[in-house]
């Protein structure tokens, strides 16, 4: 077994920085409103000298102008997901511990190479999320939690290996409880080394079962019991926006990220998209747009210009607080299949993404394909839509038709073939008797007329032989 | 310097060679009519161009002249996009002259975004042919239109009317249907070669 463990040092203000590009000073509070506390602060405010665990107040005695933002659990526990989802492309078994993200590697090797390969994927994937991390790995999920956070980029091969490395590492690194290192502090026990060889019986007695417990987990000696981490059925992310925003075009950026996320999400998933909504929230009330792809989609670019298409070009009713993202259904993903020696040009777009920005722009009914039906009257001889192409019809048909036929203007024209009668559609009430001829018009143009049977006259231009 | 030299002598000898236009490579887009495949530079459609075709009125052989090709460029990997065209086109129609229509795309555009769509259509790559039929095209739109049609390696024909034909255009290749004194297609601008002075007949009993 090889566990490897994503240590997130930062999540929660990375999840908030990755929203949002503030220039100046940003930190996130908590804590009851009369005693707020900072519990991260970015590079321009600690350079101002802002401090985690310093009041709000105080910090505001020390800066005039800074950005504060409230430090949500559930914005927290999306960035963890998120971690989560991106650790779940390299393995099925991924948990989650505080502030951190294991997944277990040995199995996965044969498929992504060795580990060092594993770890420069894992490292790209989360650098392009935003996410500043540390990596190590060892033989149990909690050794890597240690060892990431003792030492960026430790492997420890095997569990002999692993207890040595720990053996160095100080209690106060160990994620173990803050009273039982003041406990162990005192009597003079400052590494994990030193822990491991105090008798088991005192050590139960002064500092209870739980502390043996999570040395065994250390050591590997019993199982590490984290629950598995599985990627949910359906997609509800919220955003929330650092201002509110009355104009449509900028939530293109904010927009971007969350149709990114959900591609990245997706393509973890091996699914795609084909219904989504987005959730303008206002301070009353939220306007709702859905985008509905012609097939289910999860390139970043085809959804974000979906999306895209559809929001800027909004007109909004108030102004925006926070956005959302919905996704019910996720279909499973068939990608295009394409030829070997596809005759596409270098850097062409796939079809559908064109289809989607046209779709975007000019309606969702913009583009369409046809398709010949059974019916011989020739307004119900084609319908919008692709299928199988049936039986050829003998008799000439024209190549533009007329959405309803109109009366043919101008003098009378020559008769090149014809008659040929459509008598049918008595099943429906809508009987068509017609005779149908191809004529020569004044002006010399090829048309497909008809008349009443038996009359030459009274011509109806239904379609031209173009 | 004294001796006087024959010219056919120095012609034969080679060390004299009688000038020529340089021969515009045979492209890969032949019109499937052969008559004017003959008159034209590229032996056919010039390839990743716009070409113009101006009608004095519907239904007088505009998609007559395209079809081969269309059904050709429809049973090939990219789809083939028509832009707001005038009329439905009959998929009966089409069919019979060879489309497949799995590959045939129709985009209904308003007046104001049909040359943009065509632009789109063209630019991606993913088409092997657009038609459109711009109301207003100028000068500049057209050289977008090339300059897109160029990008996206696709065949890009621009249906007009024939009050047009006074303009210039950016247009590689202009085409004109003329339906006085007979039936014909008359090539009114090739680039790489001298346009024809007689019109192109139709073949026997096509038109």
């Amino acid at each position: 077994m090889l566990w490897a463990c994503l240590l997130l040092p930062h999540l929660a203000l990375d999840g908030v920085l990755r929203q949002r590009a503030p220039e100046g000073p940003l930190v996130l509070v908590d804590g009851p409103p009369h005693a707020r506390t900072l519990v991260a602060v970015n590079a321009a405010a600690r350079a101002a000298g802002l401090r985690v665990g310093q009041r709000l107040a105080a910090a505001q005695a020390l800066l005039a102008q800074f950005e504060v933002v409230p430090c949500e659990a559930r914005d927290i526990a999306h960035s963890h997901a998120l971690l989560a989802s991106t650790a779940y492309r390299y393995s099925g078994e991924v948990c989650l511990l505080p502030k951190a993200v294991v997944l277990e590697v040995s199995r996965s090797q044969s498929l992504f190479g060795a580990w060092p390969q594993i770890a420069r994927r894992l490292h790209e994937d989360v650098d392009a999320l935003g996410f500043r991390h540390r990596l190590a790995a060892a033989p149990t999920p909690h050794a890597a939690w240690v060892l990431a956070g003792f030492q960026d980029g430790i492997v420890a091969e095997s569990p002999a290996h692993s207890q040595r490395l720990l053996e160095a590492v100080p209690l106060e690194r160990a994620h173990l409880r803050a009273r039982d290192i003041e406990t162990l502090a005192r009597m003079g026990i400052r590494t994990l080394g030193q822990l491991w060889r105090l008798p088991r019986a005192g050590l139960l007695r002064r500092l209870g079962a739980e502390v043996l417990d999570y040395l065994d987990r250390l050591a590997g000696d019993v199982p590490a019991g984290l629950p598995l981490y599985q990627p949910p059925d359906q997609v509800d992310w919220g955003l929330e926006l650092p201002f509110e925003v009355e104009n449509a075009a900028a939530l293109v950026f904010p927009l971007r990220r969350l149709t990114y996320d959900l591609a990245a999400y997706l393509s973890i998933r091996d699914g795609g998209v084909q219904r989504f909504t987005i959730g303008l929230e206002h301070r009353e009330g939220a306007t709702s747009v859905d985008i509905g792809l012609l097939s289910p989609e999860r390139e970043p670019e085809v959804l974000f210009e979906a999306a895209r298409g559809r929001v800027a070009t909004l007109t909004l009713p108030a102004p925006v607080v926070a956005l959302r993202l919905m996704a019910n259904h996720l279909p499973p993903f068939v990608p295009e299949g394409r030829d070997l020696f596809d005759e596409r040009p270098v850097g062409a777009l796939p079809f559908a993404q064109l289809r989607e920005r046209l779709r975007a722009r000019l309606g969702e009914e913009a583009v369409t394909q046809l398709c010949t039906t059974h019916d011989p009257r020739p307004e119900r001889s084609q319908r919008v839509g692709g299928g199988e192409d049936g039986s050829i019809d003998p008799l000439p048909r024209p190549t533009w038709l007329l959405p309803r036929p109109m009366p043919l203007r101008g003098a009378s024209p020559r008769v090149l073939a014809g008659p040929e009668r459509i008598e049918t559609g008595w099943w429906d009430g809508e009987t068509v008797c017609r005779d149908y001829y191809i004529v020569r018009t004044a002006q010399g143009q090829k048309a497909w007329v008809f008349c009443p049977p038996g009359e030459q006259d009274g011509w109806m231009l239904h379609g031209w032989f173009a | 310097m004294g001796a006087v030299v024959a010219l056919s002598e120095l012609l034969d000898a080679r060390q004299v060679w009688r000038g020529r236009a340089v021969p515009v490579p045979a492209g890969a887009e032949p019109t499937g009519w052969s008559a004017l495949d003959a008159v034209l530079p590229a032996q056919g459609w010039p390839e990743a161009s716009v070409t113009e075709i101006l009608l004095p009125a519907d239904g007088v052989g505009e998609l007559r002249l395209v079809m081969p090709t269309l059904a050709r460029l429809s049973h090939g990997a990219r789809p083939v996009a028509l832009v707001t065209p005038p009329y439905l086109p009959c998929a009966m129609g089409w069919r019979q002259r060879g489309v497949t229509l799995r590959n045939l795309h129709v985009v209904q555009a308003p007046e104001s975004d049909v040359l943009w769509a065509m632009e789109q259509c063209l630019r991606s790559g993913s088409c092997s042919a657009v038609l459109a039929w711009p109301r207003q095209a100028d000068d500049r739109a057209l050289r977008r239109l090339q300059m897109a049609a160029d990008t996206g390696r696709a065949l890009a024909f621009v249906f007009r009317d024939s009050k047009h034909l006074a303009q210039s255009s950016p247009a590689p290749l202009r085409l004109a249907l003329e339906l006085a004194p007979a039936p014909g297609i008359r090539v009114h601008k090739c680039r790489g070669g001298q346009p024809p002075a007689m019109p192109v007949a139709w073949p026997e009993g096509v038109h």
